[in-house]
């Protein structure tokens, strides 16, 4: 309570802040230091050794926070709008989905079917195909089971093409003849971008100059990298000519060149290629007229004009036949929908879902009402959070206000005692809850045996809300009393002196003039208790019960046991989003400034 | 208490000891009595118990024993907030959360007193302490001397007619002190108030005060008019505690009425006031205020004792000069001239004689060893 505190404007001397202020009031062009210089540029000079040495000693600690926290939340709220895994699964069905209209009440065109065979086939072998699966599973339940089914039966869907190719000439079998076919100058392109592909599917990305560095420190120490994948040659060069004469067989065989090479590691020259490419040849020729095979004259021409003779015979493929057959959910616009509403790399779906909307064609609406937990659990959340923060004040605030009045030995005791749940694990204080107030617990048996309560009519204090919200209470009880009592300790008792000697009674005194200044302690303490309780887990998770719990165990619930992590990301952006609008609420009315959780 | 038939007294103490631990006394058998519009100084250094004094009197201790009464009633039952006791504390005390005007409205409205009424009230004292136009900011936003003057409002606000200070201004720079120490003893005195004040500020408690208590040990030492106070101390550490003063040690050889004998222990005999001493041959330590020291002889009576000084160190003052001598194996022995044309200035490393009228040195008890 020194002078100074309150006018510290009253120094008028050559203080850093008072040259500064001066400096910046100067309008007349820039003040000059002895060397000529303007005088902020060399004062700036002489601090900045200051400020490098300043950061050198937080930047370990902010390292580590980057790495190990704030780069983590970043990528955990990235995923609740992320949604790449339908592009990077079925490139091809996207492209040509989005020109379906499900308005039409019809299912999409054979192209689609055609496009999905592609992806899936490559997918399958990859054996990726059932994540896509699970994503949109979260989206319309079933997904999952006609993704595994059609990855069985995806092998069969070209057998009639095969077998009329392989049976019009023997060298259809053989590696190195379609090895030499396909092979040639010129459309490396394409074999490049199926490269690409490949590595979104895997969830690889281009190596960094990051990881060229970790390489290069590794092979020092006898550890070298792989091979980066963009870098592994494919031995293979794709023929323009026979790309132009045969597209989607030379996609095809680019799929299966890439993934023989990459993913098995083996020589695409010695490999007999995959179905679909003899389905994507069995196509190609079918769409061919004579005049155009017998054009034809490069590698393997004959072979071709044998092939397109004997798949005369052989009738057209149907896709969604085919697909109707394996699942005949295939044959109806529900899945086809999901998979046209959720193409985009970035989807607000999480975000719907955890408000208990979701996305229609016809935009976005509220779910069933058996289907809406959400808002419930976050209402549930914020309330019971706002019980507690007032618990936890009604309860802590005469303490705080003990312990600042009391002389310094004692008060030293008794922060002892508040300091105590501290140093006791947070589960052995919630197992401790249970023990004392489930049905049999100890609370029970003493009111039973005063006989308040009768035996078979045992107070059911645990599982639900009244047992989370009397441990978290206990639990957090000390966040609210440290900073009440740091406010509390810092009101000097001269105060409450004056306000009695100026003839206010205890009471008037108390409430006029000591509790207003006490009220930042408040504050400090109810934000930090109740941000705390918002996202509180552990407790609720045991003694919560089914009414009890909190949105976060739904959130751990999404994260470890039913793995949509982008509908938990989702629930936790809101959370966070709430807590930082409370945060900012409080600022206007409160104002942050008097928060005070020390000094 | 022999006083206790005084009728007249204010605030009246009486054989009261205050003890925190049960072991040490920190107010022992006090007994002060105070007419209506006195202004009393507490003065002393930092735990002689004048604090302590001035909380027992508000209310916020309790004695320990003996009674305090104001205006002839016993308060020592009294909560705080009954006794009607305006006070000013070091820190202000100006409550952080309200403005200027709510500041001092808070005692009225715990009075219950009317709105307008209080209104009326609140603008009259704040013109008093000439803080017209401050009603609507926060202390915060004040000079600590203006904080002080809205303090002194505040306690005068509900027009009590005892006001205790305790240290009011001891945070406040010099030249601010000095103006509010002038303005706290006029307004004082214009409103008739009866006045507590607790310093440690001898210059403070001698300018502003009707009395000074000077307490040392639980025990007040000397309680006087200020100019008693500075002449004619009462023992060595009220002489010692108020103003400069040179001492020296000896014997006491001869004591003749309201005068006595001192042989310094280096031999030097010297005349002296006795103040604490009865018999020859007792211990004492003479005082002696430097301005009264002279080192003119004309100006000394007929056959005064003189004693040899030497120069050791000049100072120019401005109005004065400060000179160091060395007098009877004491080095730090003061005198101060005043900056006359005629004055002699004197040169380090000169032998002079110094003497003074037996009256102004006083021989005081010796300390205890």
């Amino acid at each position: 309570m020194t002078d100074a505190a309150t006018e510290p404007d009253k120094i008028t001397g050559p203080t850093p802040d008072n040259a500064l202020r001066a400096a910046d009031k100067a309008d007349s062009g820039p003040v000059l230091a002895a060397d000529g210089r303007p005088l902020k540029q060399s004062l700036n000079r002489a601090l900045r050794a200051q400020k490098i040495r300043a950061l050198a000693l937080i930047a370990p600690l902010l390292l580590f926070v980057l790495v190990s926290f704030i780069a983590p939340i970043g990528d955990m709220l990235f995923r609740s709008v992320e949604n790449q895994i339908v592009e990077d699964t079925m490139p091809r069905t996207v492209q040509v989905i989005s020109r379906w209209d499900p308005a039409t009440d019809e299912t999409p065109d054979e192209m689609v079917y055609q496009a999905a065979y592609f992806d899936l086939f490559f997918s399958a072998e990859a054996r990726r195909h059932t994540r896509l699966g699970q994503r949109l599973n979260y989206e319309s339940t079933g997904m999952s089971s006609m993704f595994r089914s059609i990855g069985r039966d995806l092998d069969e869907f070209g057998e009639p093409y095969q077998d009329a190719i392989e049976a019009s000439d023997p060298r259809w079998e053989e590696a190195g003849f379609w090895y030499d076919l396909m092979s040639g100058e010129g459309a490396n392109d394409l074999l490049e971008s199926r490269r690409d592909s490949y590595m979104r599917l895997m969830g690889q990305s281009q190596r960094t100059v990051f990881g060229d560095v970790t390489c290069g420190i590794g092979s020092v120490f006898g550890n070298p990298c792989d091979i980066a994948l963009e870098d592994v040659p494919l031995e293979f060069s794709l023929s323009n000519d026979i790309t132009e004469f045969l597209p989607l067989t030379a996609e095809a065989y680019s799929d299966f060149t890439v993934f023989t090479v990459l993913d098995e590691g083996d020589v695409v020259a010695e490999e007999e290629p995959w179905e679909a490419v003899y389905t994507a040849l069995g196509i190609d020729l079918k769409a061919k007229s004579q005049a155009e095979i017998q054009a034809y004259n490069g590698t393997g021409a004959d072979a071709l004009q044998a092939a397109y003779t004997a798949l005369a015979e052989v009738e057209d493929i149907s896709f969604r036949d085919q697909f109707i057959d394996a699942d005949p959910d295939w044959g109806i616009q529900q899945p086809w929908q999901v998979l046209q509403t959720y193409s985009a790399a970035y989807t607000p779906g999480y975000f719907l879902n955890a408000v208990d909307m979701q996305k229609s064609p016809q935009g976005w609406e509220l779910r069933p009402e058996n289907q809406r937990i959400y808002g419930l659990l976050f209402q549930r959340t914020l309330f019971m959070s706002l019980v507690i923060t007032f618990s936890c004040i009604l309860l802590g605030y005469p303490i705080a206000y003990l312990l600042s009045n009391l002389p310094a030995r004692k008060a030293n005791l008794l922060m002892i005692l508040v300091l105590l749940p501290f140093w006791t694990s947070l589960l052995v204080r919630t197992s401790a809850w249970k023990v004392m107030l489930q049905q049999q617990g100890v609370i029970n048996d003493v009111l039973v045996w005063l006989g308040l309560v009768v035996d078979d009519g045992r107070l059911v204090m645990i599982n639900n809300q009244f047992g989370t919200i009397v441990a978290m209470t206990h639990i957090l009880l000390p966040f609210m009393i440290l900073p009440m009592y740091s406010v509390m300790s810092t009101i000097p008792q001269s105060y409450v002196r004056a306000a009695k000697s100026l003839g206010a009674t205890n009471w008037t005194t108390f409430w006029r003039v000591y509790f207003p200044q006490s009220v930042p302690g408040i504050g400090a303490g109810s934000i930090l208790v109740f941000i705390l309780s918002i996202g509180y887990y552990i407790t609720p998770e045991i003694v919560g019960g089914t009414s009890g719990i909190f949105i976060s165990n739904r959130i751990a619930y999404h994260i470890s046991s039913s793995l949509n992590w982008g509908l938990a990301a989702a629930l936790g952006t809101i959370l966070l989003i709430v807590v930082l609008a409370l945060y900012w609420a409080y600022d206007r009315i409160v104002g942050i400034d008097n928060v005070k959780l020390g000094g | 208490m022999p006083d206790s038939s005084h009728t007249d007294a204010f605030v009246e103490f009486e054989r009261v000891q205050k003890s925190y631990d049960g072991v040490q006394l920190v107010v022992k058998d006090l007994n002060l009595s105070m007419p209506k519009g006195e202004f009393l100084t507490m003065l002393g250094p930092s735990g002689s118990g004048k604090t302590t004094c001035l909380m027992m009197l508000a209310g916020f201790e309790t004695a320990t024993h003996g009674d305090i009464r104001l205006d002839g009633k016993p308060i020592n039952n009294i909560p705080p907030h009954k006794r009607g006791i305006g006070m000013v504390f070091q820190n202000y005390a100006l409550f952080p959360h309200m403005t200027v005007a709510e500041n001092l409205s808070f005692p009225l409205e715990v009075r219950k007193i009317g709105k307008s009424d209080r209104e009326a009230k609140v603008k009259r004292a704040l013109d008093m302490v000439q803080m017209g136009n401050f009603g609507g900011r926060r202390p915060a936003q004040l000079s600590g001397g203006q904080q002080q003057r809205i303090a002194l409002a505040r306690a005068l606000v509900f027009e009590p007619e005892l006001v205790l200070m305790d240290e009011p201004l001891g945070a406040l720079d010099k030249q601010l002190r000095e103006t509010l120490q002038f303005e706290i003893t006029k307004l004082a005195h214009r409103l008739g108030i009866t006045v507590v004040y607790v310093t440690h500020d001898q210059t403070e408690a001698l300018t502003m005060s009707d009395r000074v208590a000077v307490f040392d040990n639980g025990k007040i030492q000397q309680l006087a008019k200020p100019d008693e106070l500075y002449e004619k101390p009462q023992n060595s550490f009220v002489a010692q505690f108020i103003g400069e003063n040179n001492t020296l040690e000896g014997t006491v050889r001869e004591i003749k009425g309201d005068t006595c004998v001192v042989q310094l222990d280096d031999g030097g005999l010297i005349d002296a006031v006795p103040v604490n001493v009865t018999k020859v041959g007792e211990r004492t330590r003479v005082s002696i205020r430097p301005e009264r020291v002279e080192i003119n002889k004309d100006r000394l009576q007929e056959g005064a004792h003189m004693l040899k000084a030497e120069v050791l160190e000049f100072v120019y003052m401005g109005d004065i000069f400060r000179t160091r001598l060395k007098v009877a194996g004491n080095d730090e022995f003061v005198i101060k001239t005043r900056n006359a044309p005629d004055q002699v200035r004197l040169e380090p490393g000169t032998q002079i004689d110094i003497g003074w009228l037996p009256d102004d040195c006083r021989a005081l008890d010796a300390p205890s060893k």
